[in-house]
């Protein structure tokens, strides 16, 4: 055999102790004890009858368990059909790992080990094999059936990635706007009731959203539902504030889009996406339960903590001729989570 | 084996004469030749016995627990974002619109009998499932036993882990409640951060904007068939390899670099391993009936202007949460782009840095140490001082993380600032692991220490002899030959001089820088390890003991007083102080 082929056994004579082999096989009392052999023998074949019989027992609890009753507060059913199935795997386990440690023969077995490698014969046999077969395509010698072989699957390459396109559509400008425009009305987001600025307290919070929402066609129908509605929800959702206007430090251009210190933010967190709700009034901040960035609302949605690297886009308000809260416009930049062509 | 099978091609194949086994297994081999495998793997191939071998058979059999449960749970769930009234049983969310797969959710865990006991099983078995891959991977690790020829199953192992986790979150995904949506929304966040492509990326993935109604179905069928499916191909191989390679074992009388001591797959390993699979599976079913998880009914259908305070990930995903949370908020606007840092490097790079050290430890090791033999007996952890202690680096960076992902729980639970928390995170994750590397490697080598102290002086018996001067000592005794023997059978290190260690002539210059920090690494690596004593240090240390011997009996002592007695550790009838060799 090639050298390779041995493992490198550390030299014996630079052993402090030599190996003092593999002890000596101790009888277990199972194997001198005909009492203990019975016992062990019992032991098992109860818990193999055991397990069926919580096996038979799950199953009347299926039946007789009634689905809707609880029990300590979990569901009754959930719990007896948990704990028979689970009881009864449980002895069969049991059954079988006692089997094997009281009755079967644990004798020491030893296997010699090979190494990994293949024999200096085997490789170079498959080598030789590669070589001839190489040999006979002529692919070395026809560099140019290689290579154009290889542009061809490369090609293939191509439609494999051009048929995902319709995954989904473009992104366009999508991204960019809102259903937010001049003249929407704030309503309240559960109910769709429409907010007048004296609705409104001090240090309040109230979640909001655009009353296209809640507006239905002439056939009663939504005008906007389903997954579209979900969509425009994820960028369109607000929160209307009311602070003390002598607290509102607006940046310039900002200063006529609050009424009478009632600010709408854009709801969505400029972070990674998740709804902001978590608003304390003394302090004008918001923070966002998914990673606790800070937004102080006073100062224009600027992050004072956290991970998010933008303030919260504010949305222009005014108050509509009925005396009702509206937007003056769609945002004026994208809401949240940053993406490249954001700007 | 009892049974000997032979074919000679003309007569059949015969077995013990009238035994119905018998005839079964000549039936099979005949037309499928059956037997040979045994060559292949044998029946009676031998496995060595450690409880931590167990750690790789808890991932497996939750695995198959997630296949039973699994398939059981796809029988009623609908894959749909279609939008429907619920009509069903739980009162609280009836005639609220949701989507089908939330409210098929709410069916099997309200009115299929057994179905919130499969759902609950699911998802406890997916936590067990990640939580032995990690464990058993820290088992691996520590003990050395992905060094050659097991680096490729180290290699295996890791992706099995990565794709257990995505696994997980597909899994966590799928009833599109309010915590799952809010997951995918952030995951939305995290591609949407992608330099360049990232909205595009978002928009495939979505079938559209956020949240489109094509990603359950689409986290379905990656969750029912393709992912469980490179699953089982990468534990099939991670299996065979497994039997090529012959398990590792721990050195001990016996028990050498060249053979494996155990007890055979057929019975005892069939016994043990299926029995340990019914153990695990009982357990499970148990945590499925008595421990409520992920009770969707309760967080209501899916709204992305929604959320609840305090909304956690699965465990698993809560290191790439907590470094989300501890990330600054850089972000670069230039040029009419954005650059999020803050999403993209926690986000993304971050994972990826790390699951590519994971991947590349054994590599990275073997180049440092230079060691290209074969190794088949495992290291204590103590033998490996700098692997340990890397270890120990990654398990406090990775326990600091996963902390920093709950940080407003920590803030509410014990009233701290939540922002002092962040903050102290932001710089503990960089001092916290450096301290735990040398407090860990101080302790393995004070270990080692001890080990040679045991082998060269015996083992503190704690008995205090007076000598006839009135002078106090303890008695020290030497340890079994077989723990002797255990203690010694380990390699030597080698730190690796480089190969211009002298003259730095024959080599040009920059392979000498890579050579010379090669050797440097070698040398942090290995240099403060505590070799096992020579043989001459340890006939000393014997030598030693025996003047010690003869001292007492020129004391005057009628007996030896070698402590034995006392002590009780072994019969001492015949015993003298000198060492068996
Ligand atoms: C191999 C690893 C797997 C992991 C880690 C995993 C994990 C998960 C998790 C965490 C859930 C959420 C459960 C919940 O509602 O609380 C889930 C749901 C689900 N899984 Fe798996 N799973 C795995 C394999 C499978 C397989 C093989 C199948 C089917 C063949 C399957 C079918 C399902 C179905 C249908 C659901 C949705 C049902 C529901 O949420 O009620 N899973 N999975
Ligand atoms: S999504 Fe708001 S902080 Fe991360």
């Amino acid at each position: 055999m090639s050298d390779h082929h041995d493992l490198v056994v550390p030299e014996a004579t630079e052993e402090p102790i030599a190996n003092p082999g593999l002890p000596e096989h101790l009888p277990r009392p199972t194997d001198v004890d005909p009492v203990a052999e019975k016992r062990a023998e019992r032991q098992v074949a109860t818990l193999f009858g055991l397990s069926a019989l919580f096996a038979i027992l799950t199953c009347v609890a299926y039946f007789a368990v009634g689905k809707y009753d609880a029990f300590l507060g979990l569901g009754a059913s959930n719990v007896a059909l948990g704990s028979g199935l689970g009881l009864a795997l449980l002895s069969i386990g049991a059954g079988l790992i006692q089997w094997s440690r009281k009755l079967m023969s644990d004798h020491e077995i030893v296997e010699m080990r090979h190494p990994a490698s293949s024999s200096e014969e085997e490789r170079s046999e498959a080598v030789a094999a590669f070589e001839q077969g190489l040999e006979d395509s002529g692919i070395a010698r026809r560099p140019l059936i290689r290579n154009s072989l290889l542009g061809a699957m490369g090609a293939l390459g191509l439609p494999a990635i051009v048929f995902l396109r319709d995954l989904g559509p473009l992104p366009g400008d999508k991204l960019q706007h809102t259903v937010w425009k001049k003249g929407m009305r704030v309503v309240q987001d559960v109910d769709g009731a429409r907010i007048r600025p004296s609705d409104m307290q001090i240090g309040q919070l109230v979640n909001a959203e655009p009353e296209v929402f809640f507006e239905t066609n002439s056939e009663g129908e939504p005008v906007i539902e389903g997954t579209e509605l979900l969509q425009e929800k994820a960028k369109a959702a607000v929160i209307l504030v009311r602070m003390h206007p002598d607290d509102i430090k607006p940046w310039k251009g900002r200063e006529n889009w609050g009424v009478d210190g009632i600010l709408c933010f854009s709801k969505i967190c400029t972070h990674v996406g998740c709804p902001i709700s978590l608003w304390e009034q003394q302090t004008h901040h918001l923070l966002c339960p998914c990673h606790q960035s800070t937004f102080d609302l006073a100062d224009n949605g600027k992050v004072i903590f956290g991970p998010a690297g933008r303030h919260l886009p504010q949305l222009p308000l005014a108050v509509d001729d009925q005396g009702y809260l509206v937007a003056t416009s769609d945002f004026t930049e994208p809401v949240g989570p940053s993406y490249w062509e954001r700007g | 084996m009892s049974t000997s099978i032979t074919t000679n091609g003309t007569k059949s194949a015969t077995v013990a004469k009238g035994n119905k086994a018998g005839d079964a297994a000549t039936w099979a081999d005949e037309r499928l030749g059956l037997a040979k495998a045994n060559k292949l793997m044998s029946l009676r191939k031998v496995f060595p016995d450690h409880w931590s071998f167990m750690l790789g058979e808890i991932a497996l059999w939750s695995f198959v627990i997630l296949l039973l449960t699994g398939v059981f749970l796809t029988l009623w769930f609908k894959p749909s974002m279609g939008e429907v009234s619920y009509q069903g049983s739980y009162d609280q969310l009836r005639g609220i619109q949701m989507s089908e797969a939330y409210a098929s959710t709410l069916h099997i865990s309200f009115d299929v009998r057994a179905g919130l006991l499969m759902r609950q099983m699911h998802h406890w078995a997916a936590m067990l499932f990640i939580a032995a891959m990690l464990v058993h991977m820290m088992r691996t690790f520590l003990t050395g036993a992905f060094r050659k020829p097991r680096e490729l199953n180290w290699v295996i192992g890791g992706l099995l882990l990565l794709l257990g986790i995505l696994e997980g979150f597909a899994g966590y995904s799928l009833p599109d409640d309010l915590l799952s949506g809010t997951g995918l929304r952030i995951a939305d966040g995290l591609v949407k951060a992608t330099p360049v492509l990232g909205s595009y990326m978002s928009f495939f993935m979505f079938g559209g904007e956020f949240p489109g109604d094509v990603i359950i179905p689409r986290l379905y069928i990656a969750h029912v068939l393709l992912i469980p499916g490179l699953l089982l191909a990468l534990i099939g191989a991670h299996m065979l390899l497994l039997v090529y390679h012959k398990h590792t074992q721990w050195p001990g009388p016996g028990r050498t670099e060249n053979n494996v001591v155990g007890e055979p797959l057929m019975p005892i390993y069939m016994a043990k391993a299926g029995g340990f699979f019914f153990m695990v599976f009982g357990v499970v079913a148990l945590m499925g009936g008595l421990m409520t998880i992920n009770p969707v009914w309760r967080f209501g259908p899916y709204n992305p202007a929604e959320v609840t305070a305090g909304s956690q990930p699965d465990w698993y995903m809560g290191i790439a949460e907590g470094l989300l949370r501890i990330m600054p908020g850089w972000e670069t606007h230039i040029f009419g782009i954005t650059m999020s840092w803050n999403i993209f490097l926690p986000g993304q790079i971050g994972p990826i840095a790390l699951f590519a050290i994971v991947l590349a430890y054994p590599f990275l090791e073997q180049w440092i140490t230079g060691d290209k033999s074969e190794h088949h007996l495992l290291q204590r952890p103590r033998n490996a001082p700098t692997r340990t202690a890397f270890l120990a680096a990654m398990i406090t960076l990775y326990g600091l993380l996963w902390a920093a992902g709950g940080n407003d729980i920590l803030a509410t639970q014990f009233h701290v600032s939540l922002n002092a928390i962040t903050y102290f995170m932001r710089g503990a994750i960089f001092v916290v692991p450096v301290i735990a590397f040398i407090l860990a490697k101080r302790w393995c080598i004070s270990l080692q220490r001890h080990d040679n102290d045991k082998l060269l002086h015996g083992y503190e018996t704690g008995i205090i002899m007076r000598s006839p001067e009135g002078g106090y000592s303890e008695r020290h005794l030497p340890i079994a030959d077989a723990r002797a023997y255990k203690l010694t059978a380990r390699e030597r290190d080698e730190v690796y001089q480089g190969v211009n260690g002298t003259d730095a002539n024959g080599v040009d210059a920059p392979n000498a820088r890579v050579d010379g920090l090669r050797a440097r690494l070698s040398r942090a690596w290995f240099a403060t390890n505590v070799q096992k004593p020579t043989v001459a240090e340890l006939e000393e240390g014997h030598h030693h003991a025996e003047a010690e011997l003869e001292y007492e009996h020129a004391a005057g002592l009628d007996h030896q007083a070698d402590g034995h007695q006392y002590d009780g550790r072994h019969d001492v009838a015949g015993d003298d102080l000198t060492h068996k060799h």
